[in-house]
């Protein structure tokens, strides 16, 4: 235990700095989930996998000797395909069932992504540097390392980009009405079908970007892929689907608890609380409801 | 019912001559024990109670480091032992090894059971994917944070008291074969029996609709308790076993690991029939067989295959063997078929 953080104020300036940095990235990855949650009402276990094959696109350009920023626009194109790929092999015959049934299946491709990733890419722990340098902030007390804002920045852009795509194309508004009522939306002529393998290839595209912004600010390794989802998961049953400013704020809010815990408690520690945190803040939401007899659906 | 009685017969006296007739395979039987415990225990809220968890491997966990622990720190201090890793500065006799393999056995059942039992309030009012996620999350974490506690050997794990210096390694298969082989049996008494109670009426009940159950004046919560704890106690015990077999403890790789044992149970359970008593053995026994097989001819492959047959039991096989033949065999199963109706389904069909 250690307590530095409440002695030295810049501690704590530097952890919230980071944190929200890093609350962005989680933010986008979650809003991926809770558009696909709220679409096709199934849980993707694998969408940390799909998070770190982003990452591993990125640091493939970057052995190759092409910038990884670039992966910011590679990336999501090649995941777009790979989204609508799982799609028509699995996703679209567990769509109408069980959720239960989709996030077994999903947690299937999970453990299949992790180890085609680990022949492909081997066990290490690896990191495309970005060469951006690093600001300084009072006094260099402060340090940020130039690519974590370059990150928390390409994730804005690019969720403001899909906010404002879901609002005005014609699939962003056939993906909105599907998501209402898949029926009704069907009666009149939406091809959900479509609607669904369009969802998923989005989503899939949206954790291209994160992975790649991942493997330029931290490390990406083939095992990592499931703190992804469960904080994706956590942010998204905190803010509710479909709730973008809430997504953002409980994703820095979640990036900002995982710095202190990780000051708190001890690197060995981190993962630990994020997965504990879930489970408090389930607990936490069934006493809340069960006082109006309710539960979560 | 005497048809039964000699089936049953046979496969205890079956059971009793395994050891000596594979003498080869006995770990491989061992293990085959361990895992149809908890496929059916599993199925005990899995398929009885519908409450789908991934989170039972956290019980086997503990079981299996509170087994260890107690048989060490009965003789020893537990810090000291762990510390000095795989140098053995401390030595159990037969006898001390013994009384405290038993002694962290019964702590292994009946802790995890109390755990499932505090835990149990809070966590079993979530619902349907709610729950499933959230003892994920459990597993994941009792994982993460056993593999920084330092008294119970932190990342580098922890080595459990070698056996006795007697008999070599045919009297140590055999220990551990007959340690899984009594708690399998003592399981199938306790399922069975509870599965010929109203106790498993009202967990289908809970399965089939919660809302209605409880309108019925079942208190659901006591139950749901209960059929966790059931599913805790043998979960623990198959741990502590699972523990001594192997030799070695490490916090996510053996003890809290979901990727593998937290799902294969789930997987078996599935494979076999969810919520029948002969579906998880059955679907354990396939299940082992093809791993084995699998592990043996493509090693290294073994997640790539693993993750494909989740995907292809879960969409094509969610009925799992028992269901598949329940619809192709339905007398005997006890169901009355029209003859006529299921004609007129298959032609359907």
């Amino acid at each position: 235990m250690d307590f530095m953080v409440f002695q030295y104020p810049m501690i704590t300036v530097q952890a919230c700095l980071d944190g929200i940095l890093l609350g962005v990235l989680f933010a986008l990855i979650a809003y991926g989930m809770a558009l696909q949650w709220g679409v096709m009402n199934i849980i993707n276990i694998a969408q940390g996998d799909l998070v770190i094959l982003g990452g591993y696109i990125a640091y493939f350009m970057y052995l190759y000797g092409i910038h990884p920023a670039w992966g910011v626009i590679v990336s999501p194109i090649i995941m777009y395909f790979v989204g609508i790929g799982i799609y028509k092999l699995v996703i679209n015959k567990v769509v109408d069932r069980d959720l239960f049934i989709s996030i077994l299946a999903t947690f299937g491709i999970s453990i299949l992504f992790m180890q085609l990733m680990n022949f492909a890419f081997g066990a290490d722990v690896v990191l495309a540097n970005s060469g951006y340098g690093t600001t300084f902030l009072f006094d260099s007390n402060v340090v940020l390392p130039n690519s974590k804002i370059f990150s928390a920045f390409v994730s804005i852009v690019f969720a403001i980009c899909l906010v404002i795509y879901m609002k005005k194309s014609k699939l962003g508004r056939a993906i909105r009405a599907t998501a209402q009522n898949a029926r009704a939306a069907k009666i009149l002529g939406v091809n959900t079908e479509k609607v669904y393998a369009a969802t998923f290839g989005i989503n899939a595209a949206l954790c291209g970007v994160a992975g790649a912004l991942i493997s330029i600010t931290f490390t990406i390794h083939p095992y990592m892929g499931l703190p992804y989802t469960i904080r994706s998961f956590m942010i998204v049953i905190v803010a509710g689907l479909g709730n973008l400013p809430g997504v953002a704020l409980s994703g820095m809010g979640l990036g900002v608890f995982e710095e202190f815990a990780d000051y708190i408690l001890g690197t060995e520690f981190r993962i630990g609380s994020v997965f504990l945190l879930l489970v408090l803040i389930l607990v936490y939401r069934r006493f809340k409801l069960s006082k109006k007899r309710e539960y979560l659906k | 019912m005497n048809k039964n009685l000699i089936l049953y017969a046979a496969i205890l006296i079956f059971g009793l001559a395994a050891p000596f007739l594979f003498s080869a395979f006995k770990v491989q039987l061992s293990i085959l024990c361990v895992l149809i415990i908890l496929a059916m225990t599993w199925n005990i809220q899995g398929g009885e109670m519908g409450y789908n968890s991934f989170g039972n491997i956290l019980f086997y966990g503990l079981g299996m480091y509170l087994c260890a622990s107690v048989q060490v720190g009965m003789f020893f201090p537990l810090a000291e032992w762990t510390e000095s890793g795989g140098e053995k500065t401390f030595v159990h006799t037969p006898a001390q090894f013994f009384q405290g393999f038993g002694v962290g056995l019964v702590v292994a059942a009946i802790v995890p059971a109390i755990v499932a039992g505090l835990i149990g309030y809070s966590i079993l009012g979530l619902r349907g994917h709610y729950f499933a996620i959230c003892t994920l999350g459990l597993g994941v974490a009792a994982g993460e944070i056993s593999g920084g506690i330092e008294i119970i050997g932190a990342g580098q794990g922890f080595t459990t008291p070698p056996f006795p210096n007697f008999g070599g390694l045919e009297a140590r298969g055999e220990f551990f074969y007959f340690c899984s082989f009594i708690s399998l049996v003592l399981t199938f008494i306790v399922v069975k029996s509870i599965y010929s109670t109203r106790f498993k009426l009202v967990l289908n009940a809970i399965r089939d609709n919660e809302d209605k159950a409880e309108a019925m004046g079942i208190q659901t919560m006591k139950y749901k308790i209960i059929g966790w704890m059931i599913s805790a106690f043998f979960c623990g015990l198959a741990g502590g076993i699972m523990g001594g077999l192997v030799g070695y403890i490490d916090s996510t790789d053996v003890a809290f690991d979901g990727r593998e044992m937290g799902v294969f149970m789930v997987l078996m359970a599935i494979l076999g029939g969810k919520g029948t008593l002969w579906g998880p053995i059955i679907g354990a026994s396939v299940f082992h067989i093809f791993k084995e097989g699998f592990w043996t001819f493509f090693l290294g492959w073994q997640y790539v295959a693993l993750g494909v047959l989740i995907v292809v039991i879960v969409i094509y096989f969610p009925e799992g063997i028992m269901g598949w033949l329940r619809e192709k065999y339905p007398e005997r199963f006890g169901e009355v078929v029209d003859e006529a109706d299921r004609k007129a389904q298959v032609e359907l069909k």
